[in-house]
């Protein structure tokens, strides 16, 4: 944890660590296992629609490649753009500039209130921590926010934030909670999710009539329109969008799109990876102000925080491309039986682990590279074709040297790591390692699991029981079977 | 040296492996993927999927228009309905049960959040998504009316159905202030099990008109 940079929280205990405490948790792996479960069912059933789905895909990774590697051109559109539609534009280095920023522009309308719409960018840079110091209240009003909100907790989804909570608990937080920050939950109120959602409908509904100012992240926002979007389900971020005067959205530097015409890629990629729908319920788009309809001050704040940093890494930098789906925690093996808690981060799950040390530098986040299998479901399910296997083993090599330069590890092990980055980047030196490895791995494995192995994959192995790898490569399988269609005949 | 020159120095200098001969369009984006998943049959497939997030789909004809938008608004038993300006006057019923509520001048909120339901046209419909794409236009009103009211009842007419995302991208204009709407207000937010409704109308009532 750096002063600028809150994306991980502060005194969090190592993955390893947490993920031990997680495994423990019954209820937690049952609600995981079936959320992740359902979502990941929907999700392959709407994107099989398509049977263009990898050229969407392939276009995708495209279009935030060439944005990536334009990206001073592009923001600079941006803010041109929205400046000419009547938005204001503002820049932020790190995470207390933008709260200094945000708070500012609170302030300057007299308010002492906020509503805000599920941003993932505020809870990285602490938003709600900054405003209370400066006496401004901030009420999430996504659902599972509010939940997270009055149970004092965190977030464990970045779709569902709430998933760890089951509708018991979560009447009691309500019963307890909502009566100290406005309508009190109603009398006798049941575990229904239906009687639930209504008692927040209640609870809200009087915050949103008497907002003056708006807080919201943005899922993309267009360089040559100047356009603005946000997608949601519940309508709470309508209701945030368009009845403050004022509305304050803080953005990731990375969600510029050249075009409004590239959403065509990201409207199809977006909601069908992650909640499994064909479109999701709403879906907001503004461009600077509209007399008569919406909030007449519109600011945009454009945040670094760490990723001009991955940007710089070439190998690291396609994380940047990252569209916030959910999709890569629904099919990891890891996340499904540890929950986001254990990343100790804002970020959980596949993309956390490869984003979250980019974000706040390896040495901060040093166990994390280490919290995967590597088995690659990640990237096949990554709508915008994010290599994150890639990635982790990049970021790995760079823990092992980081820590051989304070002479904490043994040179060897760095050269290992070292050689396994250079070997992922390459399929063909990587099927032959395949090869090789497998019948090593079976050799120290023991009653079909693989044991404690030494060194830094000790720190995951220790904590759980690692398959054994089956004797032959997936590759070398697939090569053979042309994906089990041959076999099956 | 302002933040803006800082982040957009660091940006620049993390990009020292881009050649600085290469131009922003010089990246290639393959754009083989489809223009449209739309079925033959459009109309068909946009009421189709707006049924599938269970809001209610009336198809009906030029002439049948009006007593089917008063069959729907009756069935509500709605007291107090908004009606936006430049909503057809033909498609408009007289008499029924209920008070009409122009946005003329602008309600407040309080008189919004007090309204029953809404009654507008749309600017698209999409076939693929089953979504309706409202742009503030005439008939339309401003953002907040399709908000606060618990029901909105939606006229589409079967001309103004897009076949998919990209098509109907292009037909919008990105300035407006744009809502896409596909289906009513949701969460899935405790322990998955979906719930109609929570902040936007808990019913959307969809009538698609055209053809005979
Ligand atoms: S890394 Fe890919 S799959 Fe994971 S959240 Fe981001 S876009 Fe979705």
């Amino acid at each position: 944890m750096t002063d600028s940079n809150n994306v991980v929280w502060l005194g969090a205990p190592s993955f390893p660590d947490a993920a031990r405490e997680a495994l423990a948790d019954t209820q937690l792996r049952t609600n995981l296992r079936k959320a992740t479960g359902t979502i990941r069912d929907k999700r392959l059933a709407v994107t099989a629609e398509l049977d263009d789905w990898e050229q969407l895909r392939t276009a995708g990774k495209a279009l935030k490649r060439r944005t990536l590697r334009h990206l001073d051109h592009h923001l600079v559109r941006l803010e041109e753009a929205v400046t000419k539609a009547g938005g204001q534009v503002h820049w932020a280095a790190d995470a207390a500039e933008a709260n200094r920023i945000v708070t500012a522009l609170v302030k300057a309308t007299g308010q002492t209130e906020v509503v805000k719409v599920k941003s993932m960018v505020t809870q990285e840079i602490a938003l709600n921590e900054a405003l209370a110091e400066e006496g401004v209240s901030a009420y999430e009003t996504d659902l599972a926010e509010l939940i997270v909100q009055l149970g004092d907790d965190r977030p464990s989804h970045i779709l569902v934030p709430a998933i760890h909570r089951n509708r018991a608990e979560i009447r009691d937080i309500f019963r307890r909670e909502m009566g100290k920050w406005g309508r009190p939950a109603p009398e006798g109120l049941t575990d229904r999710p239906r009687d639930l959602a209504e008692a927040a409908r209640l609870h809200l509904r009087e915050k949103f009539l008497r907002a003056k100012v708006a807080v919201s992240g943005a899922n993309f926002a267009a360089a040559d329109t100047g356009t603005v979007g946000v997608v949601e389900s519940e309508g709470n971020g309508r209701m945030c969008l368009t009845l403050p005067e004022t509305l304050i959205t803080v953005m990731g530097i990375e969600k510029v799109l050249p075009s409004f015409e590239d959403l065509e890629v990201f409207l199809q990629l977006l909601p069908r990876s992650s909640t499994g729908e064909r479109m999701n319920p709403y879906t907001s788009m503004w461009t600077g102000t509209t007399e008569g309809d919406g909030p007449q001050d519109f600011h945009l704040v454009l945040l670094d925080n760490g990723r001009t940093a991955t940007l710089k890494d070439t190998v690291g930098r396609q994380a940047l491309a990252c569209i916030r789906c959910s999709a890569c925690l629904n099919v990891c093996p890891v996340y499904e039986r540890t929950g986001g808690h254990a990343y100790g981060s804002v970020y959980p799950g596949p993309i956390g682990a490869v984003l979250t040390p980019q974000l706040v530098g390896v040495e901060h986040a040093e166990s994390l590279p280490f919290a995967s299998t590597l088995c690659g479901a990640c990237y096949d399910a990554c709508p915008v074709k994010i290599n994150i296997p890639e990635v982790l083993v990049h970021l790995r090599a760079e823990v092992v040297e980081a820590k051989r330069a304070k002479g904490r590890v043994p040179t060897p092990e760095a050269l290992v790591m070292k050689a396994a980055a250079s070997v992922l980047s390459s399929p063909v030196k990587l099927s032959a390692v395949q090869r090789l490895a497998h019948p090593a791995a079976r050799l120290v494995s023991r009653r079909g699991t693989i044991g404690n192995l030494p060194g830094p994959l000790g720190r995951w192995t220790r904590t759980r029981d690692t398959a054994v790898p089956p004797k032959e490569s997936l590759r070398a399988w697939w090569r053979r079977t042309r994906g089990g269609r041959e076999g099956s005949k | 040296m302002t933040t803006r020159d800082t982040v957009l120095g660091r940006i620049r200098a993390a990009l020292a492996d881009v050649p600085a001969s290469e131009g922003p369009d010089d990246v290639p984006v393959p754009r083989d993927y489809r223009r449209s998943h739309a079925e033959p049959d459009a109309v068909a497939q946009f009421a189709a999927r707006v049924a599938d997030y269970r809001a209610t789909v009336t198809r009906t004809t030029d002439a049948d228009a009006r007593v089917t938008v008063a069959a729907r608004l009756a069935a509500r038993g709605l007291r107090t309905l908004v009606v936006p300006d430049g909503f057809p006057a033909g498609l408009l019923p007289e008499g029924g049960g209920w008070t009409v509520l122009r946005d003329e001048p602008p309600l407040s909120v309080a008189e919004l959040d007090a309204a029953e339901g809404v009654l507008t046209t749309a600017a698209l419909g999409i076939a693929v998504t089953g979504t309706i794409v409202l742009d503030a236009g005439p008939g339309q009103g401003r953002r907040a009316l399709t908000l606060l009211p618990d029901y909105h009842l939606c006229v589409v007419r079967e001309d103004q159905i897009a076949g998919d995302v990209p098509e109907a991208l292009g037909r919008v204009d990105a300035r407006a202030p744009l809502t896409w709407i596909s289906g009513p207000s949701a969460t899935s937010d405790i322990e998955l099990d979906r719930v109609e409704g929570v902040h936007g109308p808990r019913t959307l009532d969809v009538i698609v008109v055209g053809g005979e």
